[in-house]
């Protein structure tokens, strides 16, 4: 079953459509990528399968509920990640896995083993006491992104996540996720970078509000006969642009 | 050749006991583009800071435009334009007031300096009563490039522009880069964007607070002296482990859809490793040698990097 489906999903703020009709789906262990232009609607869109604003018609489902019903269902089933990184800067990296264990419900006697083992994996054993605020930016990427997936989600919303990040930091981070999606976690996450595009199973192109590309990489190269995905996003966007005017 | 508009000599600054920037020297001349780039926390906001006379260093001299950082900074100020990495316009005002408010501040309108923001504040004109807090990320970037104009400086010190602006706008944002360079306008900027580092004049890579090299885009790319060849496959994430764990590679990374994968034993060839990848159950391997890129260079620098 899929983790992520939506029929003719919309979303209007007055006359505006910020999302307009999309209708997609996200698999079990797939990168989906999620790219437009700045104001095409990718957060608004987000939002809504977050379970943080509510859809103006169509409908969908995010790990199985109802994104219209059962919004505080699909909360505890998802975990999202932001480019402002929802750590807290005052508590150390241990309590910061602590207190999010704490609000997804995972049991008290699993917290401990479960921290240790995920510290020791990505080698912050020795610094578990350190503020976050002390750590370097990559290094709150990765825990930010290793909270997000604490408690075992179904699918992992990034927003943006190597935003501003150099290419070395921006590369540890695919690997994470890439390792995360061979663990079956889907992963839904939009970026700037058109590298990053190509890293993604499957990737959409939203246009003002609609879905204008849905397919994997290489075969929107083909179909648009670009060398990179850099030249497919170029082609759809700047189309749309000629319209909007 | 031009005469230096920018100079800085042994340029120290320490944040506690974390060296932010040691012993930076480097000139800009006038009228080049020139480059910063280097991972996070290398020091490239504090290198801005200081020349825009914000911050002060620990040691070292710098002028701008033959003013001292220090002593005559308020000469400075009235001949640089400064876009800092965060977004810092007045939110609570609209563009146009925002426009308004940093030309009456350097003593100037509007009007008198139109034809230096012209080509970029008629793009946002339409959104002109819109606060400013409202915009899109693309169309605040335009604004602060805007603000940073309005009183014509000689200098322009750009601290990751594009940080968050998708590629359409970004290119939209060079080109009119290029378009102030023709005008006589110095520009340093910083990015994350290998991309855009190969469009400057000249580049530094930054690293832990000093230089370790400056030359121009064409330059830099030929000390990657290792053979590099692009390799694709159809699982190119378990590719990346398999090619990672054999003898005589130096490095490999996801490059979009290739990984980059650098030799250091001379004697590896193409043939030899497409061979133990298919032995290692790999299908659909193509591996061919290319050239280096800006992004190569940095990353080779990077990789060599103590992390902590």
């Amino acid at each position: 079953m899929s983790v992520i489906e939506t029929e003719d999903l919309t979303k209007m703020y007055g006359d505006f459509t910020a999302v307009d009709h999309i209708s997609f789906s996200v698999e079990r262990g797939e990168i989906f990528g999620f790219l437009g232009a700045n104001g095409a609607g990718k957060t608004t869109a987000m939002r809504m399968l977050c379970g943080l604003s509510r859809a103006t018609s169509g409908k969908g489902t995010v790990a199985g509920f109802d994104i219209n019903r059962d919004v505080e269902k699909i909360k505890r089933s998802i975990g999202y990640m932001s480019q402002k990184f929802s750590l807290y800067e005052d508590l150390t990296i241990r309590e910061n896995l602590r207190l999010y264990a704490g609000i997804y419900g995972i049991r008290e006697k699993d917290i401990a083993p479960r921290t240790d083992a995920l510290l020791s994996e990505l080698g912050f054993l020795a610094e578990k006491n350190t503020l976050v605020k002390a750590l370097p930016l990559g290094w709150k990427q990765k825990l930010s992104f290793s909270v997000a997936i604490f408690h075992a989600p179904k699918i992992v919303f990034l927003d943006e996540p190597t935003g501003g990040v150099d290419p070395a930091t921006r590369r540890q981070f695919w690997e994470l996720i890439y390792a995360a999606a061979d663990s079956g976690i889907s992963v839904f996450a939009t970026t700037h970078y058109m590298d990053e595009a190509e890293y993604c199973s499957r990737v959409s192109i939203m246009v003002d509000g609609r879905i204008e590309a849905l397919d994997t990489p290489s075969n929107l190269r083909e179909r648009y006969q670009c060398g990179t995905m850099d030249e497919v996003f170029h082609q759809l966007a700047r189309k749309a642009k000629r319209g909007a005017d | 050749m031009n005469k230096s508009i920018v100079e800085v000599s042994l340029i120290e600054r320490k944040y506690k006991k974390v060296a932010a920037l040691s012993s930076v020297s480097f000139d800009v001349l006038g009228g080049e583009l020139f480059g910063i780039i280097g991972p996070d926390g290398a020091g490239k906001t504090t290198l801005f800071r200081i020349l825009a006379t914000l911050l002060l260093a620990d040691s070292g001299t710098a002028s701008v435009c033959g003013f001292d950082v220090v002593k005559d900074y308020r000469a400075i100020r009235n001949r640089i334009g400064y876009m800092p990495g965060k977004f810092s316009l007045y939110q609570d005002l609209t563009v146009e007031e925002n426009l308004a408010f940093f030309a009456t501040v350097f003593n100037t309108t509007i009007e008198e300096n139109y034809h230096l923001v012209r080509d970029i504040y008629v793009q946002i004109e339409p959104f002109k009563k819109r606060r400013a807090g409202a915009l899109s990320g693309g169309m605040k970037q335009k604004l602060a490039l805007c603000c940073a104009l309005i009183h014509k400086p000689e200098v322009l010190f750009l601290d990751e522009p594009t940080t968050g602006v998708d590629p359409v706008s970004r290119k939209e944002f060079w080109e009119m880069l290029g378009k102030l360079k023709r005008e006589g306008i110095t520009i340093i900027v910083s990015t994350p964007y290998m991309d855009e580092a190969e469009k400057c004049d000249r580049i530094a890579l930054i690293q832990n607070g000093s230089f370790l090299t400056i030359d121009t885009p064409e330059k830099i790319v030929t000390r990657f002296t290792l053979p590099l060849c692009a390799v694709r496959g159809d699982s190119m994430f378990g590719l990346l482990k398999d090619i990672r764990s054999y003898p005589g590679i130096h490095s490999c990374f996801p490059f979009g859809n290739a990984h980059h994968v650098a030799f250091s034993d001379p004697l590896l060839t193409p043939a030899v490793l497409a061979r133990y990848l298919e032995d290692r159950g790999h299908s659909g391997i193509d591996i061919t040698m290319i050239k280096a890129d800006i992004e190569d260079c940095f990353m080779n620098l990077a990789s060599t990097e103590v992390r902590p």
